[in-house]
């Protein structure tokens, strides 16, 4: 009995060491290509490859993005009133949404939004490269799927993450706004005076930071469920569900270690 | 004459593949001659295609080397591999066309990608390269709304954007009607003529095995069992060999099976 849970618990310990080098591997390569994708010094078809996916992944998903934060801010906003209130520091409601969506729901939201839209676009769009044999004809053709695939999405995710954060902090903070004139008449100018206060540089800074973080996971994650998609169909559709539960569960781990290590940093 | 080039254009030296526990190539030993029209056959499992993806270096073998025009790709640098690669043709069963582009773009993709040459002129090779498979009308639709002897035609009209040295065709005319197969075995004759490439055909459709090939060579088991001309295969006597091409099932189902499962079923044995 205990040399099989030692076996299971050994198993498992070999299957995640081995899928975290496969990630590392894939980034690397990734790294490597990203150059190729760039305008002017990159390859020209690379680049129009990735604008075309910075359109799929940043601007189509703006309104979903967009509602989302609008929603969490005035979600937050309520219920930071309900016991602020007790206390007579509705102001700090103030801070609360506006720190809270730089530094966390901001960029949290627009990976989260972004990996269930793209994570499984990516992982769904490789895998079924793989099972028609797409990857083997890029491959005999001796082009690259790595830089031919991976790395303009990767440029793209790089882009367009950091663009949602800004539209999600945007939309978190205005609904903050409109909590604020409904529920103590206090005017959006002043309220965004009090934003501009309550906020520094170096909290959307950290916030951003994140979020190119989190374009890497969703990016790698989601191409390398693709690119380990073997069998058919059914094979591609657990791939998908896959790319999002991983990569969603990696965004939210990645961002406990930065909090944390912005935490500590700013106790000194 | 085919098999009388000093250096053949594809070698393979005791090539063994294992997946797992299981042997699926046992040091095959295979030369393709320039210019010559080569076909491999043999059942299903049998290593046909993983022979193939030997060849065209989709997978290394765990021992043994694959030579391609001289070039021994265990050891080749990742530049002379691009360079071989693009020497060979491939069209895969499925075809393997991009569905996110059109079949022209799919025709020029390797011209874009490995040439400096116009936009013009790619435009011009693309639309030459679809009028030699047939399909000069058809580039500015999507794969999907291809039949499938079309999408095999494009996927062969890709194939050979590069002008490639070698082509290699796997499983050309599985789920084709038998007139769109016969169509497919010409367009190969007329390729060979025309270019003078080397071809490598995987198949087990013998007709069209026999229309096209100058040399064949039957796998069995991970193992070549016969390598020759047409007719030499045709009145070779090796037991599984006669059972190929006379196609004599393996096992036959006894009726009494059946009838047995029946019985137990009415007797309710499986509630």
């Amino acid at each position: 009995m205990i040399g099989l849970a030692v076996e299971y618990v050994g198993r498992a310990t070999l299957r995640h060491v081995e899928y975290v080098g496969g990630l590392a591997l894939q980034l690397r390569a990734a790294l490597g290509s990203l150059g190729r994708t760039l305008p002017v010094v990159g390859n020209r078809n690379r680049w129009h490859y990735a604008l075309r996916q910075m359109l799929a992944v940043g601007v189509d998903a703006c309104p979903m993005v967009g509602i989302m934060a609008l929603c969490t801010g005035f979600i937050l906003a309520m219920q930071g009133a309900s016991e602020l209130r007790k206390f007579g520091a509705m102001n700090l409601v103030i801070d609360l949404v506006s720190l809270g969506f730089t530094r966390e729901l901001g960029p949290l939201l627009a990976a989260i939004a972004v990996s269930g839209r793209s994570g499984s676009a990516f992982s769904a769009e490789i895998g079924s490269m793989i099972v028609t044999e797409e990857i083997d004809a890029l491959r005999t053709m001796a082009l690259d799927p790595i830089e031919f695939l991976l790395a303009p999405k990767y440029l793209a995710m790089l882009v367009m993450l950091p663009c949602l954060t800004i539209l999600s902090n945007i939309c978190g903070i205005l609904a903050g706004g409109l909590f604020m004139q409904l529920s103590t008449q206090m005017t959006l100018g002043v309220y965004l005076r009090y934003v501009a206060d309550s906020i520094v540089l170096r909290d959307v800074m950290t916030g951003l930071l994140k979020s190119v973080a989190f374009a890497t996971i969703i990016v790698q994650v989601g191409c390398l469920e693709g690119f380990r998609v073997r069998g058919g169909p059914d094979a591609v559709g657990r791939s998908a569900t896959a790319a999002v539960v991983k990569s969603t569960f990696l965004v939210i781990l990645a961002d406990l270690g930065f909090t944390a290590i912005f935490y500590l940093l700013e106790r000194q | 004459m085919p098999g009388t080039t000093v250096e053949p254009a594809i070698s393979v030296r005791d090539v063994v593949v294992t997946y797992g526990r299981r042997r699926v190539l046992d040091g095959i030993n295979l030369d393709v001659a320039r210019g010559e029209t080569m076909v491999l056959i043999g059942g299903s499992g049998s290593g046909k295609s993983t022979l193939l993806r030997q060849i065209i270096a989709l997978e290394q073998p765990q021992s043994g080397h694959v030579v391609i025009n001289g070039v021994d790709l265990a050891t080749v640098s990742k530049k002379n591999l691009a360079k071989i690669r693009r020497s060979i043709g491939v069209t895969f069963q499925s075809a393997a066309l991009f569905n996110s582009m059109s079949v022209e773009e799919n025709v020029a993709l390797p011209l874009r990608e490995h040439t400096r040459l116009a936009e013009s002129t790619i435009r011009l090779m693309t639309w030459m390269k679809l009028s030699v498979v047939g399909l000069a009308d058809f580039g500015k639709h999507n794969p999907r709304e291809l039949s499938g002897g079309m999408k095999k035609r494009a996927a062969v009209a890709r194939a050979l954007s590069l002008d490639p040295e070698i082509l290699v065709l796997d499983e050309p005319s599985a789920g084709l009607d038998p007139i769109i197969a016969a169509e497919l075995d010409e367009l190969i004759l007329a390729l060979k003529r025309a270019f003078s490439i080397t071809v490598v055909v995987v198949t087990h459709e013998m007709a069209s095995a026999f229309r096209i090939a100058d040399r064949m060579a039957m796998l069995y088991n991970g193992s070549l069992i016969a390598v020759g001309r047409p007719e030499e295969l045709r009145n070779n006597q090796h037991p599984r060999i006669r059972q190929f091409f006379d196609r004599v099932p393996d096992r036959v189902l006894d009726p009494s099976v059946i009838q047995t499962y029946f019985d137990h079923y009415l007797k309710g044995d499986f509630e």
